[in-house]
């Protein structure tokens, strides 16, 4: 049987241990080997020069349709700013209970708010953003729990209120659904 | 648990149709998608959405149009209409037709996510409203009032009539007859229904404690009227005001009562300020008040303003053919509320129970049931489970007013009607005896 392994992709520049840490916290929160890989695309045709954004859409669709044969489960981690065509903006993207999910960590560093720099901030926060996203592609939905991993959030201060982690209840939906794959 | 609110998206965009679908799909929304106006009504013929997004511009039928005719399959519908900015006059004439709330395109995650909050909150409130509504409404059936006798018949044909007017309303009966289920039956059956009906008990409080209980009080009105307190008329507004024991009320509170019944205005103890308050009143009382008006004890203005309609609750054994219907019916109370089975009872406990007297009325067998349920196997009722020994013979049944009279006069007798010595017998001090005596009408006999 082939190993359910988890893949990082990473779009740009990070550094290695940020992302090694973030592929820690996975591992730790999911159970799953994870995989990094570091990959070159070409952003300017996902570019909507009159939003100044990348279609978030278009993007989840291309790393789907690139990777879902060869990984259990893909994330595409990028530093631009995404967008789909109905919300201004948007963290992240995933297909429910799918295999593909995507994250940008634009917005979520706090000089973007007129704050300082905080390196260890955003890391906490791109480790939530992207687990969130990987727990949609398990199945997961928004959870009411505003400490759960799984709380939708629309800004920053949402996602340092939740935990990296899930709540009990989504755990053991988590088991239960993955139990059943 | 909360019910899953279902959200029809309707848009020509694809990708837009898409987007939200996938958005509110991972908040655990129930979501549909139509590609146009025309799809969208044919999906709602079928079956009903919690909330519909749509776009204010699609080709063939616009949003407004589609709004219209949604509005008119479901007047309760939440519609929320999807604008670009260049639209928003539109969105504007949408508001004005009904539409929940607008929102312009694209939207911020955060805008999306608190609309369709409060918009789902406005659900609750209404489908909460429309429970609570159909509770009250079902008190209409009054199914509570248990009989199929002749006697009950009449008295629930009063109920009905008596409801949709206005006027005062004295339900007389023996104790235990359900006096209070009548009020609750004329009140719930009428136009007030949706308003309070607040009940006072006249006879367990005394006259100080009745007045601030009907007129509420102002803060330091007396000692420990530590803030300010609406009275029960204040509170009936709207509603009906079921005042019980009314014959036990002083003359003081029967003229005060009179002011208040006809000016429905009144003010709080320690008050200056006029309150007008409008509520129905129904009494009850297990006393003869035209006795009362007859020797005096209870004012006459008082008793024809209140006894505009009468209404009299016949005692169980004059309606004995609604035992067996009663038992079945507070054995099904009961046993649910006790969370057992379904208990029946046997033929030879039921006809004993069809013979007896129940001076307490439906109240006595009530608490029969409740206690037979709780003390006998928990598969059917007996004879042995039921408190029936103490009968007595019907010929010999006196009221608690009857049995105070004799004693009262038979103890007087025997101290030559002297008050001091007889009180002290009595262990009463002398005005209670002298109130007796004029209550039971007591005369010393000529020497």
């Amino acid at each position: 049987m082939k190993t359910k392994i988890i893949t990082l992709i990473s779009y740009g520049h990070f550094e290695k241990e940020f992302l090694q840490e973030i592929a820690e916290s996975i591992e730790y929160e999911f159970n799953f080997p994870v995989k990094l890989l570091q990959r070159h695309i070409d952003l300017s045709t996902f570019y909507d020069p009159e939003r100044k954004q990348y279609d978030g859409n278009a993007l989840l669709m291309k790393i789907d349709s690139k990777f879902s044969s060869n990984s259990y489960k893909t994330v595409g981690l990028f530093r631009v700013d995404l967008y789909i065509p109905i919300l201004t903006y948007i963290y992240g993207q995933a297909y429910l209970n799918g295999q593909t999910a995507i994250a940008s960590l634009f917005r979520l560093k706090n000089e973007r708010y007129g704050m300082e720099v905080d390196e260890q901030l955003l890391l906490e926060r791109f480790k939530k953003e992207v687990i969130h996203e990987l727990g949609h592609t398990f199945g997961l939905r928004h959870c009411y729990l505003p400490t759960c991993v799984m709380v939708s959030s629309t800004y920053v201060e949402d996602i340092d209120q939740k935990e990296a982690s899930m709540c009990m209840k989504c755990r053991s939906t988590f088991e239960e659904l993955n139990s059943l794959k | 648990m909360n019910k899953v609110i279902s959200i029809l998206i309707v848009d020509d965009e694809a990708s837009v149709r898409e987007s939200l679908y996938s958005w509110f799909l991972e908040d655990g929304y129930l979501v549909e998608c139509a590609e146009n106006a025309k799809r969208a009504l044919e999906i709602l013929e079928n079956r009903s959405f919690d909330i519909v997004l749509a776009d204010i511009k699609m080709p063939g039928m616009d949003g407004l149009e589609m709004q219209r005719r949604i509005k008119s399959l479901n007047k309760d519908s939440v519609i929320i209409i999807m604008t670009a900015f260049a639209s928003v006059d539109t969105a504007v004439r949408a508001l004005k037709d009904g539409a929940y709330d607008y929102i312009t395109k694209p939207f911020d995650p955060d805008d999306l996510s608190h609309l369709i909050r409060n918009a789902t909150k406005q659900i609750s409130l209404q489908t909460e409203n429309k429970v609570l509504k159909d509770k009250i409404t079902n008190l209409e059936n009054v199914e509570d009032i248990i009989g199929n006798s002749a006697a009950i018949k009449k008295v629930l044909k009063e109920v009905e009539s008596v409801a949709q007017s206005n006027s005062s309303v004295i339900i007389t009966g023996e104790s235990g007859t359900g006096k209070e289920l009548i009020a609750r039956a004329i009140h719930s059956n009428s136009a007030r229904k949706y308003f309070p009906m607040v009940s006072v008990h006249c006879g367990a409080l005394t006259e100080t404690l009745l007045e601030s209980e009907l007129f509420g009080h102002e803060k330091g009105a007396f000692t420990g009227a530590m803030y300010n307190r609406k009275g029960r008329f204040e509170m009936a507004d709207g509603g009906t005001i079921f005042l019980d024991e009314i014959a036990t009320i002083s003359t003081k509170m029967q003229i005060e009562l009179l002011r208040v019944l006809e000016s429905k205005k009144f003010m709080r103890v320690g008050g200056n300020k006029e309150i007008s308050s409008d509520f129905r009143v129904i009494c009850a009382t297990n006393r003869d008040l035209k006795k009362m008006v007859d020797n005096g004890t209870f004012r006459e203005d008082l008793y024809y303003r209140l006894n505009v309609v009468n209404i009299v609750v016949p005692p169980l054994r004059e309606r004995t053919e609604d035992i067996s219907l009663l038992v079945d019916y507070f054995i099904r109370k009961y046993c649910t509320s006790m969370s057992r089975d379904i208990i029946s009872i046997d033929t030879a406990a039921l006809k004993r129970l069809e013979e007896f007297e129940f001076p307490g009325n439906v109240r006595e067998l009530e608490n029969m049931i409740e206690r037979a349920i709780v003390i006998g196997n928990g598969k059917e009722i007996h004879l042995k489970d039921l408190p029936l020994g103490k009968e007595i013979s019907g010929s010999s049944v006196e009221s608690l007013d009857d049995l105070e009279n004799k004693h009262v006069l038979q103890i007087l007798t025997k101290y030559g009607w002297n008050i001091t010595r007889a009180a002290k017998a009595l262990k009463v001090d002398r005005v209670t005896l002298y109130n007796k005596i004029k209550k039971h009408n007591l005369k010393q006999p000529s020497k």
